[in-house]
This record gives C-alpha cells, sequence and structure tokens, in this order.
C-alpha cells in the first residue's frame, strides 16, 4: 500500500531508515584510546583554511566557525576561547555558529567532521589557535601597511589592531588582510602568555537558551512543513507483515501513510495528528529472531559464555594459570550490567527539505559526514549534495552519532527508549591471584557482550579482531600492566538489539568493574582502599595525581558524620585520571548519595568552568545508571518506556559535587566522558563500607 | 485558532503557533520541559488539552519577561547553569512560578518544587544556586 | 477499655445521627458489616494513596511514593511552586494520550496537613475513630462525611481513574449506602 498524498520533493521531516553500506576510514587508530598517537604533530600539517573558521563583517563583527557540535559540553564557548588566545576579541561583537558540512572541517584525529569521543578541545587545541593566529598576522600586516608602520610595533587588542595612538578595528582591516598573501606558519603564544586559556570563561550560548530562542533541530519550522513519525517493529528486527493504514488517513491532519525501511511512517500536518495517525495504524509485525530476547535469559547465557575459552584475546601476558596456583589468595568477581538507553532530553528528529539538487538537513547530529550517506542514498543525490544544517543538539551522549544515521526520523520518547543503539548489557567473570602481600600476581578477566563496532562502518576500528570500545578500561588498564601474568578475553555474541558508544563508552563498564574490583583486593589484602591503589598506581603519576587530590579534598580516613561512608575509585579514560570519593548513606534499603568530591587530570584545562560543569553533569549521569538504569527486554520488548520507568536522576536526589582540576601543563585530554566510570564504583564502594554488602550488578539494589 | 479540541496545548504552541521555545521532552509530565504558565502557576503543556485552558492567559518562556531578562533568566546566566540547554525553558519557568508562589525558597523548597524538572545534562546543583541567587539570596549554593 | 477520646467521638456520632432520624434504623452488627464496605473503599488506592500520614502521597495499584518529590504542601494543594494542578487537571486526559497519563479531576488536591485524615496503614478500629474524629476529617462530622463519600467530585475520580489504575471495587451507590447503614447503626467500630 502507498496512499501518498504528498509530493516527495515537498518538506517532509524524514522518515526514511538508510541501509548501511558505508564504510568509515577513520583517519587514526580506536576513537578513544590513544588518538592523539595516530595524529601526526601539528607541526607537520598545513596550516587550517582561516576562511573556514572565522569571518570577519565590515562592522567588526567576528564569527566563529565551530566544527564540532553544541550538545552541552560547550564547544561553543571552548572551542572560541582557543581562538581568542591568539586573536583577541571584543566579545560583545562575536557571533558563533555551527560549521556546514565540508572537508574543511574534518575531524583533526579522525578525518570526518564529528563530536565523539571526547577529543574536540583536544583536537582542535591547535588548529582553532593556529586560525586565530594567521587572521591576527593578517590584521596586523592590513594596519602595518595601512599606516606604514613596523608589523611589530602593532598588536591586536580587543578587536582592534592598534600602534601606538592608532587604532583600526578588525572589521575595518578585513578587506585588505583577506588580499594578503596567508602566512605559512606561525608562532602560537606560550602558557606563560596565556590570558584566555586557563581562565575560567561563562558560557556564550545561555542567553539564547534559558529565552527559548536558541534553535534545536526540533525547533525549525518553515510553512509547508510536514511531520511524520514512524511505527517501527516493537521487536527488534522485526518486519511489517501487514498493516491496514485506512483508519490512519482518516485522522484529522494526517497526509499519507507509507512504508518506509523502518516500518510505517505517518505524515501529517504536525507532530499530535502524526502521533494520533501511528496509534490508530493497524499493524502485524513478524517479530523475527528478536521477538523471544529475554534480558535474564541473556545475562545467564553469557555468564555460561564467559566460562568457555575461545574468546578473542585482547591482552596476554606471561601464564596466569600457573601464577594463579601459587597465588596466596585469589579472588573470584562476576558482575552484571545492563543495556542503557542515552535518552538524551530532546529526543531524536531531523527535518529535511529535498529540492531536484539538494537536499538540506537540519539537525543536531555529532556525525555530519556519516549522515550524508543515507541522505545520499535515500534522495539519490551526490554526499556533497547533501547539506546538514547543525542545530544544537538537545543532549548527545553517543546516541546522534550512529553508523546508520537511524535518527532520520521524528521520535517521541517511546520511540526514544524503545529505539535501540543501547550501551551494550555486559557481563564480566575475573579472577585475581595475590601474593602474600596482596599484590595481584595472575589476572584472568573475560567480558561478554556485544561489539557494536564489528559489522558496522565502525570496522575500521578494530584492530587484530579486538574492539577496544568492548575491552577498554581493562586491556589498557594501569593495574593490568603491572600484573606479570594476565590474560583479557572478549566474547562478542551477537544479537538483534542495536548497540552503541553511550557515555564513556566501555568504560561505562569496565570501569564500574575495575574499581569495585580493586575495592575487593584491598579488603583481600586487608589494607585501606586508598593505601591499596596507591600502591598499585606508584608508577602511574597522573592516576596518584587525581587519587590524591581527590582523597585529600574529601577527607578521606577523617571521621564521618554518623551514618556516612566513603568509597572511592579513581579511572583512567580518553587520555584523562577521574578520581571521585562518594560519601553515601543507607537507609532501609536505600541508598542515598551526599556528596561527591572529584578530582581530573584533563592536561591543559582549557575552560576550567567548562571543566567543572563537565564533571559536575558526568556525575549526574553515571549516577542515574548506579541507581536507576536498565533496560530490560522480556520475550523481545523493551519493558521501559518513558522517564517514569527509565529513570534520570532528579534534582532531589542531586549529591553535592565538588570539582577539583590537578594542573598540569600536558596537552588537553577528554573532559566530557571521563567522570562518568568512577561514580558507579565509588558509590558502590561506599555502599560496601556502609553494608557489608559488594554489589555487583548494575543498577545497585541491596539485598 | 482551528485545531481539535483535545490537542495538547504544547503542539499548539509549536507545530500552529512556531513558539517552539517550549519543549517536547516525555509527553506525559515527568520531564517538565514544556512548562509554562496559566495564571501564576506552572502547568505542563503536553499533557494539558488546548480547550481546557478557557480563557485563561498562557504565558510561554518567549513572554515571561517582555524585551528585558528575567531575573530568573539572568541568575541561570550568572551562574553558568545551562549545558545542552533543552530542559533550560522548563526549568526557568518552573523557577520563575516557585518564586511566585515564594520569594523566599528554601533548599528544601526548590528541591519540592522543581524536582518534577528533569535535566539529563545533570545540572540541578547550579538549578539550586540559581533560584536562591535570583530570590537575592546570597551563599544559597548548596 | 474506652479513651475519652473514644467517647468524645461515640458521642459526636451519635449527635449526628440523631440530627438525621430519632433512633438507629440497623443494629451494631450489620453496621460493623456495612463498615468493612467503607473501609475495604477508603483502603482501596485509589483513596489511601493520597490519605497518607507525612508529606508524600502515593500512586498506582501498588501505593509506590509518588514520583518527582511530590509533596503534600501545607494546604494540601501540593508544594510552592508545584501545585498538583501542575500535571493534574479537572479530568483525566482524553484516552488518545496514551498510558500512564497524570490522571485528573475537579480539585486535585491531599488533605491539609493540619488535618492529614489518614487512611493509610490503619486498623479497621483506628480508621473508624478517625472518620469519626472532626478534629482529623477537617471539621467534617459524619453528614458531611457521607456527602464526601457520596458526592465529592474527586472522591467519584476513585471510579474513573483512567487507563493503568484499578477503579474503587465497590459501586458509589453501595458504598454510600454502606456508610449510611453504618451511621445508622451508630456508626460502630470494630474492636482491634
Amino acid at each position: 500500500m502507498s496512499a501518498s498524498g504528498i509530493d516527495r520533493r515537498t518538506f517532509l521531516r524524514a522518515s526514511a531508515q538508510a541501509a548501511g553500506g558505508l564504510t568509515i576510514a577513520f583517519y587514526a587508530g580506536p576513537l578513544p584510546l590513544r588518538a592523539q598517537e595516530g595524529a601526526p604533530a601539528a607541526a607537520a600539517r598545513p596550516l587550517p583554511d582561516p576562511n573556514a573558521f572565522l569571518r570577519i563583517a565590515a562592522d567588526g563583527t567576528v564569527t566563529v566557525v565551530l566544527a564540532h557540535s553544541e550538545m552541552g559540553q560547550g564547544m561553543w564557548t571552548g572551542l572560541v576561547m582557543l581562538l581568542a588566545e591568539e586573536l583577541d576579541l571584543d566579545w560583545s561583537k562575536l557571533k558563533v555558529e555551527h560549521a556546514p558540512v565540508a572537508a574543511a572541517y574534518a575531524h583533526p584525529f579522525f578525518g570526518i567532521q564529528m563530536t565523539g569521543g571526547s577529543t574536540s578541545i583536544a583536537s582542535e587545541f591547535d588548529r582553532y589557535r593556529q586560525v586565530g593566529a594567521m587572521a591576527r598576522t593578517l590584521l596586523i600586516q592590513a594596519a602595518s601597511q595601512k599606516w606604514n608602520v613596523p608589523a611589530a610595533d602593532c598588536r591586536a587588542l580587543k578587536g582592534e589592531v592598534v600602534a601606538a595612538a592608532r587604532h583600526a578595528g578588525y572589521g575595518e582591516l578585513a578587506a585588505a588582510a583577506a588580499a594578503l598573501p596567508r602566512p605559512t606558519q606561525v608562532t602560537l603564544a606560550p602558557p606563560s602568555s596565556w590570558t584566555v586559556i586557563g581562565t575560567p570563561h561563562k558560557r556564550l550560548d545561555s542567553a539564547a537558551k534559558v529565552t527559548g530562542r536558541a534553535d534545536f533541530g526540533m525547533d525549525v519550522h518553515f510553512p509547508g512543513l510536514h511531520t511524520a513519525l514512524v511505527a517501527r517493529s516493537p521487536y527488534f528486527g522485526g518486519k511489517v507483515k501487514r498493516f491496514d493504514g485506512a483508519a490512519a488517513l482518516k485522522v484529522r491532519g494526517v497526509k499519507a501513510v507509507v512504508q518506509v525501511p523502518s516500518g510505517i511512517a505517518v505524515v501529517a500536518e504536525n507532530f499530535w495528528a502524526a502521533k494520533l495517525g501511528r496509534a490508530a495504524l493497524d499493524v502485524e509485525w513478524d517479530p523475527g529472531d528478536g521477538g523471544t530476547i529475554d534480558t535474564t535469559e541473556m545475562a545467564r547465557s553469557y555468564r555460561a559464555l564467559a566460562a568457555q575459552p575461545g574468546g578473542v584475546k585482547a591482552k596476554a601476558a606471561g601464564d596466569p594459570v600457573a601464577a594463579m596456583k601459587t597465588a596466596s589468595k585469589v579472588v573470584e568477581a562476576e558482575y552484571d550490567l545492563p543495556y542503557l538507553a542515552h535518552a538524551p532530553m530532546e529526543p531524536l528528529n531531523c527535518t529535511v527539505r529535498i529540492t531536484a539538487d539538494k537536499c538540506e538537513i537540519w539537525t543536531g547530529t555529532q556525525l555530519q559526514t556519516v549522515d550524508q550517506g543515507p541522505a545520499a542514498q535515500i534522495t539519490g543525490l551526490r554526499p556533497e549534495q547533501v547539506e546538514i544544517h547543525t542545530q544544537f543538539l538537545g543532549g548527545g551522549f553517543g546516541r546522534r552519532a550512529t553508523p546508520t544515521s537511524d535518527f532520520v526520523r521524528e521520535g517521541t520518547r517511546e520511540d526514544d527508549i524503545h529505539g535501540g543503539y543501547y550501551r551494550p548489557q555486559y557481563f564480566h567473570k575475573v579472577k585475581v591471584g595475590l601474593d602474600a602481600k596482596g599484590a595481584p600476581v595472575a589476572w584472568q578477566h573475560t567480558l561478554v557482550g556485544q561489539s557494536f563496532l564489528i559489522g558496522t562502518p565502525f570496522e575500521g576500528m578494530v584492530k587484530n579482531g579486538v574492539d577496544p570500545t568492548a575491552v577498554e578500561g581493562v586491556f589498557d588498564s594501569a593495574y593490568l600492566a603491572d600484573v606479570p601474568n594476565h590474560l583479557v578475553e572478549h566474547h562478542a555474541p551477537k544479537s538483534p538489539v542495536t548497540t552503541l558508544w553511550w557515555r564513556s563508552v566501555g568504560h561505562s563498564h569496565s570501569g564500574f568493574v575495575m574499581e569495585t574490583l580493586m575495592d575487593e583486593l584491598a579488603k583481600a589484602a586487608g589494607q585501606d582502599p586508598l593505601a591499596y591503589r596507591r600502591a598499585r598506581l606508584a608508577k602511574h603519576p597522573r592516576h596518584l595525581g587525581a587519587l590524591e587530590l581527590a582523597a585529600a579534598k574529601a577527607g578521606w580516613g577523617t571521621p564521618l558524620p554518623r551514618g556516612r561512608f566513603h568509597g572511592l575509585a579513581v579511572h583512567e579514560s580518553f587520555n584523562s585520571y577521574v578520581a571521585q570519593v562518594a560519601e553515601v548513606s543507607v537507609d532501609r534499603g536505600a541508598i542515598r548519595v551526599h556528596r561527591v568530591v572529584c578530582a581530573i587530570d584533563c592536561g591543559t584545562a582549557v575552560n576550567p568552568a567548562g571543566v567543572v560543569a563537565q564533571l559536575e553533569s558526568a556525575v549526574v549521569f553515571g549516577l542515574s545508571a548506579a541507581l536507576h538504569g536498565e533496560i530490560t527486554l522480556r520475550q523481545g520488548r523493551v519493558q521501559q518506556s518513558n522517564f517514569h520507568d527509565y529513570r534520570p536522576l532528579r534534582l532531589h536526589e542531586m549529591p553535592v559535587v565538588e570539582v577539583h582540576i590537578v594542573p598540569s601543563t600536558e596537552r588537553p585530554s577528554g573532559v566530557g566522558e571521563p567522570g562518568v566510570p568512577p561514580v558507579a564504583p565509588a558509590v558502590a564502594n561506599a555502599v560496601f563500607a556502609a553494608t557489608g554488602q559488594r554489589l555487583r550488578r548494575l543498577p545497585l539494589r541491596l539485598a | 485558532m482551528d485545531v481539535p479540541e483535545d490537542m495538547p496545548l504544547l503542539w499548539v504552541l509549536r507545530d500552529v503557533l512556531s513558539l517552539t521555545g517550549t519543549k517536547f521532552g516525555c509527553g506525559m509530565a515527568q520531564c517538565g520541559a514544556c512548562t509554562v504558565h496559566i495564571g501564576d502557576g506552572p502547568v505542563r503543556s503536553c499533557v494539558l488539552p488546548v480547550s481546557a485552558v478557557g480563557d485563561r492567559a498562557v504565558t510561554t518562556i518567549e513572554g515571561l519577561s517582555a524585551g528585558a531578562v528575567h531575573p530568573v533568566q539572568q541568575a541561570w546566566i550568572d551562574e553558568d547553569v545551562v549545558q545542552c540547554g533543552y530542559c533550560q525553558p522548563g526549568q526557568v519557568m518552573a523557577a520563575a512560578a516557585l518564586l511566585k508562589a515564594k520569594a523566599q525558597p528554601t533548599d528544601a523548597d526548590i528541591d519540592a518544587a522543581l524536582s518534577a524538572n528533569l535535566c539529563r545534562c545533570g545540572t540541578y546543583q547550579r538549578i539550586r544556586a540559581a533560584v536562591h541567587r535570583a530570590a537575592g539570596q546570597t551563599g544559597g549554593r548548596s | 477499655m474506652r479513651t475519652a477520646a473514644g467517647l468524645t467521638a461515640l458521642a459526636l456520632a451519635l449527635g449526628a445521627a440523631a440530627r438525621n432520624q430519632a433512633a438507629p434504623k440497623a443494629d451494631t452488627g450489620s453496621g460493623l458489616a456495612a463498615f468493612e464496605t467503607v473501609r475495604k473503599v477508603f483502603q482501596h488506592p485509589r483513596c489511601q494513596n493520597c490519605h497518607i500520614p507525612g508529606d508524600a502521597p502515593l500512586q498506582f495499584d501498588d501505593g509506590r511514593t509518588h514520583g518527582q518529590n511530590v509533596k503534600r504542601g501545607p494546604d494540601g494543594q501540593g508544594a510552592a511552586g508545584l501545585p498538583c494542578a501542575t500535571c493534574h487537571q479537572s479530568r483525566n486526559p482524553p484516552a488518545s494520550y496514551g498510558a500512564n497519563m497524570p490522571p485528573g479531576a475537579p480539585n486535585w488536591h491531599l488533605p491539609p496537613a493540619r488535618t492529614p485524615m489518614v487512611f493509610i496503614a490503619l486498623t479497621p478500629g483506628q480508621l473508624c475513630a478517625t472518620i469519626k474524629d472532626p478534629a482529623r476529617t477537617g471539621g467534617k462530622d459524619l453528614p458531611a462525611m457521607l456527602d464526601h463519600v457520596a458526592n465529592d467530585q474527586l472522591v467519584g475520580w476513585g471510579w474513573d481513574p483512567g487507563a493503568g489504575r484499578a477503579p474503587v471495587p465497590v459501586p458509589r451507590a453501595e458504598l454510600t449506602a454502606a456508610f449510611r447503614t453504618w451511621m445508622d447503626a451508630g456508626a460502630p467500630c470494630p474492636t482491634r
């Protein structure tokens, strides 16, 4: 049936889901690991095209163009700060905008236009400063020629070039500057003279966002725009067996009912009509293999699989089996971690306008280059004919970075919670042998969980069969590095349930496992959790720096109010090091988190205010999952549907969060994600201190 | 205005009147992103049939303070509250309603009034501080 | 042993009954049986979820704590800045809105904190004493309580609670009749 009452080339909030078929050639190695090592040194690269990143209007308005999407993490401010370090701005004449899709905006580490992996500042640390320095050089040159004074006597100051008594706004000099040959090299200001980097800056997008003027993907409107909602199979991988759209077409405002690859689309004058129309659809689904999925059963089968050999060896050293036999003490533990939805506040959506030679898309996306592919495939256009107008993202957390651009549709909260692309369900089985002093000498670690790289356009990130996003936080753990006999294996079972990176990716489960396990090992060794970690991390100064700072600020080891208990965790991810001390009480089985003290070493903190905000945010994101988060399936159906049963943390559950930044002169590293992994283990370790119960599954539930 | 009487106020605002400052987050009064004022009171526009508005005055985020910046909005800017920002129009409307009902709220008052507004970015600590700031209370950061 | 409060309540109840009719029309046994019907309704989730001690109402058939940190507030209309009417309108949302919507009825509220009229977790005898004590019912004597049971629109929502919630298991007319029978029998209270 194709009751098309609407021309394909009229405006349409797109409904179609593209088949994959696109392969991403990544520039560097695994995304979240040591991305910087794979990238050539900045000096070896040609300087960027400043026009792509900076426009100076005759009236002096400076527009900074962002190669990365603003999804809350503060790029709207942070990238501008990098540029402003080299080109002193009149901040009242500043405009910021998202870039269109173009090769110039390719991610310096990854080679495609994208936002993710906590790399925006880290990857742009040179480029945006270089753009600022090039502009400064050209503007000074223009002024120098105009005034016939040596360039060395000119300097850029608050939107003007000044030389002795003379001054001219950037706007007055822009045309002349643009005509000059571009510099082939620039000198960046040394850290000792930084005035912007390292100084807390308030966000530049606040005013627009608190007045409702900020445009998110959902807010795009133009005459003739229709809204489509897609009825998708309630079973993963399910197909339409039969449908009847007659009743839907009778709903006021419904224009068309169309079968699309992802289900049945209802096209209507507005969202509400589309929602009523979709509810009126009569669809029979063929559940396929997804119809029997049961997450409890999955956990059981994962446990059985973890006991089997044959996993991919992610890391191996020595002979852990033999060493285990000689250990003084053996600790064994198993961990269950659920599927998790990202549930960004703005439901997934996308607005499309298709004309003869162009497909325009308005959406909040983390993967512009990738999204061009499916849109081109659907419309029959070339990828470069697909224009993407990146809107503010109402939260991303990884969900707006799908290899299949699955978000190309309007959605409700229920669509989001049921829509898959979850953090994979995981099972860890760990066996650690300790020597007489309590130091680990043998470590066997098996992880079981789906890979979202294998068989997707991101397969290029798999190295030697190892999916780094699955085993990160374990196979590259500082703890493991010093254990002479170890083996890390990964089984990657398949499932029709789609999975994806979820804020902090593999670290979201491995951080919990490693840091609760470390507490357990400390207990087995009869040592204080802090002292035990100190000994393990003696050769890892950045871990130690964060750990010591958090412990000191939290008052580790000093008496707490009655009924309060501390737990701690430290974890490296995205090249940053975060330690957290949680202060927790337990009342009749309810876990209450009162305070979380965080310390982060993220190298140079470009915007310390942004770093603090991201750590606060990460604590809430991690706590939401630790205390409440769980997506479960029974008979193939997701049991949660909205915020009443998939519960993010609320204000009254909010602990006091304190953030301390370890002073550092290292290059900037990740900030958006590294605060997530330590939260759950810090809380679980505090719960152990409070109750003696060692919780090895999430969300945390006391017996 | 010719719309079905059962249509939620939210969609009349967003899709018919193009007032997109009021956000859609859940559609079931769980998140508060769609908060508007009817009279002085906060209302979740996603579960309010437009016919139930009657002749009462509706204030959206666009109309919270004509031309100027409302003290709550200013406090939000000063405390650097927002991250992704999607929930914040609803948070601001809810906070403004709280301050109308109680000019000098305690932390417990703020928890009771604003826990029905979700923020997935976790800006809650700053929201508390910003409400205190908007109320003219110093040292409010809890 | 009879307490002074119990005596006062009984006296009031008799007084109230006396205003309506000359003499009790039912015996204590049928009065107690009728009270059991009243108890069953009052302690049904539709009623007791809001007739709570403390400050936190309950919701759904399992009587879980109301989400979102919702509070009674001093006058039973919700917390300052989050009145019940933020989400609860004067009628249930249309069925087209879907499941788990906030239900509605005129004047959606809880008893005020001063006279909370607690129904939940009481023995039948305690519940009976509560109903008969105007200090706990917000000044309602038994005829006023009967009117509340028979005519209040918010109470009436208990029989039309919308999708996903069990209605009160006894028809309203039957409840009203039972309440009247119990009153007419002198409003006897079970001993436990």
